[in-house]
């Protein structure tokens, strides 16, 4: 195949905000590598996912866990069922490497997250490192940091 | 005045020997007297002596809704004091932690107070001369909890000047403490980095009584660990795969219900109790590499398979804190209002023992405590429902029978079915006590 872009970068990183907010989420979890990982830190600048709780550290396994739980009969926290909306920022091509086939973004977010009359709004930062596998690009890891990560939240069930 | 405040009576009637008044879960006053004097009369967890390793280091949090100071002094010792000037009534420090170094000073007008709590300096405290300022409790300098105690590393504070001591309002239970912190080989546990922080809007002994409530896992549970259990059953992988830790950690939720009516429950006086006597959702966890070994050559070996033979679920500590000795996890269930609670879950290293321990604390406390844990979420889901389910006054009386036993005594200690809810009443027998105790 030929490398990706810098724009193909970026279609990317909206293509995946846009199947969570469309709720594709087995699309979604298709752009993951076998071994993609989701991680939302709990401190700012966090380094380490093992021994420092993280609000969130998934392999593909888990994810698809939560994935297959949002469809349940009786996932009684989503009855009714959440939306949520990603707005971008333009994202940040901060690792370009074909050679490697590595490459990572920056992009600067939104995210909304509402249930029945509440809606929240989170702001932060996700980080992608990408990589080709079998020709496609595909998530190694999806680092979401919240600008305030350390504070007390309710219940986020969705995908920032 | 309210009905409540006014009426010892009537509040003590909220509680009746199988069930409790809506109004102990969604009433204001109640909220407030509770905030007054249960947890000015009972022992409350304040925090881990690893927080405040070094002379002057201090770490903040609240003792109900008094927001407290807990200090390590010049002198080594760990004082707990409350958070307001003397003065005009400051809080003095806003940050979670850090170090004071030998004096803490009011942003306001700069009076500065020793880290004992006692006044150093006013300034130009001239203007003092003559007024009778000694005689003031300003004077006295930064007020200080009744009494602190610190138990293998763990701070507790009671408010009130006088009332029951350490030793006999903890009593047996603190065995619960003991296994946890034996679990080190070096005896010994550090916070380890920052807790999880959830709110919850709901009243904050609904998150206390579902810590030994049994029979809800393999209900609320079933979206998560009940879909964990089919997933992972489905998935094509290699014969004799072992299960991945989150899978050991997540799927006993589903357990049978004899599983947890086996694993027995055993009360303690003054509210404290715990699940998983015999066994618990945490024994069949994988053995950690070189472990054992290094807790037979600090204990013995026969100790050693004492220690971790010993796998209770959770332990409550009336009237707010629960712990789980064999994964090193302290939580914290803070009041802020009779329909809102902040959940705090503390993990700690055990000193000398191998990281992989530690790691395996650490998934538990995401995947199980965190405002993303799906487990949290179905917990959340069902508080708040019952929270909004109670605003309603179709039904004033809350039902706590299942395996009540008539004769019960709520001053003993005993182990019973694990399904009971015995200890939700043995909690609720040490609420009206400790609320009543100090009023009029």
């Amino acid at each position: 195949m030929t490398p990706p872009s810098r724009d193909d970068l970026a279609e990317f990183v909206y293509r995946e905000a846009s199947l969570l907010d469309e709720g594709r989420y087995d699309e979604w979890l298709g752009l993951f590598a076998p071994h993609g990982r989701y991680w939302m830190p709990l401190e700012p600048g966090q380094t380490d996912p093992l021994l420092v709780t993280s609000l969130l550290y998934e392999d593909l396994f888990m994810l698809r866990l939560r994935v297959e739980r949002l469809k349940g009969a009786r996932t009684f926290s989503q009855k009714p069922a959440s939306r949520g909306h990603h707005l971008l920022q333009q994202p940040r091509v901060e690792r370009f490497d074909p050679d490697e086939g590595r490459f990572a973004t920056a992009t600067a977010f939104h995210y909304v997250e509402t249930r029945l009359d509440e809606q929240e709004l989170y702001a932060g930062w996700a980080r992608h490192d990408l990589e080709v596998v079998d020709g496609a690009l595909r998530i190694a890891l999806k680092r979401v940091d919240l600008v305030n990560c350390d504070a007390a939240f309710g219940n986020i069930q969705l995908f920032p | 005045m309210g009905k409540y405040a006014a009426d010892r009576e009537a509040l003590a009637a909220l509680v009746r020997p199988a069930e409790v008044h809506r109004d102990v879960y969604v009433d204001d006053e109640v909220f407030a007297l509770e905030m007054r004097h249960l947890f000015a009369n009972t022992w409350c967890y304040v925090g881990h002596e690893s927080e405040v390793p070094a002379s002057g280091d201090f770490a903040t949090t609240e003792i109900g809704a008094r927001p407290v100071i807990m200090v390590r002094g010049e002198d080594g010792t760990i004082r707990v004091l409350h958070n307001r000037c003397p003065h005009k009534g400051t809080r003095l420090v806003t940050e979670r932690s850090g170090n004071a170094g030998r004096h803490f000073r009011c942003p306001y007008h700069a009076w500065t107070f020793r880290t004992d709590g006692c006044v150093y300096a006013i300034p130009l405290r001239r203007g003092y001369d003559g007024t009778g300022l000694e005689e003031r409790a300003a004077a006295r300098g930064i007020a200080r909890a009744g009494a602190v105690h610190c138990y293998r590393g763990f701070v507790f504070a009671r408010l009130a000047e006088t009332g029951i001591g350490f030793d006999e309002y903890f009593g047996e239970s603190l065995s619960s403490l003991d296994n946890m912190v034996d679990r080190s080989p070096a005896g010994r546990l550090e916070v380890a980095g920052p807790p999880l922080r959830y709110l919850h809007r709901c009243n904050w002994k609904m998150v206390v009584e579902n810590q030994t409530d049994a029979c809800h896992p393999m209900v609320a549970h079933e979206s998560s660990a009940g879909t964990a259990v089919r997933l992972w059953e489905g998935m094509q992988k290699p014969e004799g795969t072992g299960k991945p830790m989150a899978m050991e950690v997540i799927a006993p939720f589903v357990s049978r219900y004899e599983f947890f009516e086996e694993m027995g429950i055993r009360v303690w006086p003054n509210g404290h109790g715990h699940t998983g006597v015999h066994h618990s959702i945490h024994s069949d966890y994988s053995a950690i590499p070189g472990y054992f070994e290094g807790m037979a050559k600090a204990w013995g070996e026969e100790r050693a398979r004492a220690i971790l033979g010993e796998n209770r679920h959770n332990t409550v500590y009336f009237p707010n804190i629960m712990v789980k000795g064999p994964i090193q996890l302290l939580r914290r269930f803070q009041p802020l209002a009779a329909d809102r609670t902040l959940v705090e879950s503390f993990v700690f290293r055990l000193v000398g023992a191998p990281d992989m321990l530690l790691e395996r604390t650490v998934m538990y406390n995401r995947l199980i405590n965190a405002p993303t844990s799906i487990v949290g979420h179905d917990d959340l889901e069902i508080y708040e429902r019952m929270q909004a389910g109670l605003a309603s006054d179709a039904l004033d009386w809350v039902n706590l029978e299942r395996l009540l036993d008539r004769e019960e005594e709520h001053d003993a200690t005993e182990i019973v079915n694990g399904t009971s809810e015995r200890q939700m009443r043995n909690q609720f027998a040490a609420w009206k006590r400790f609320i009543t105790m100090t009023m009029q």
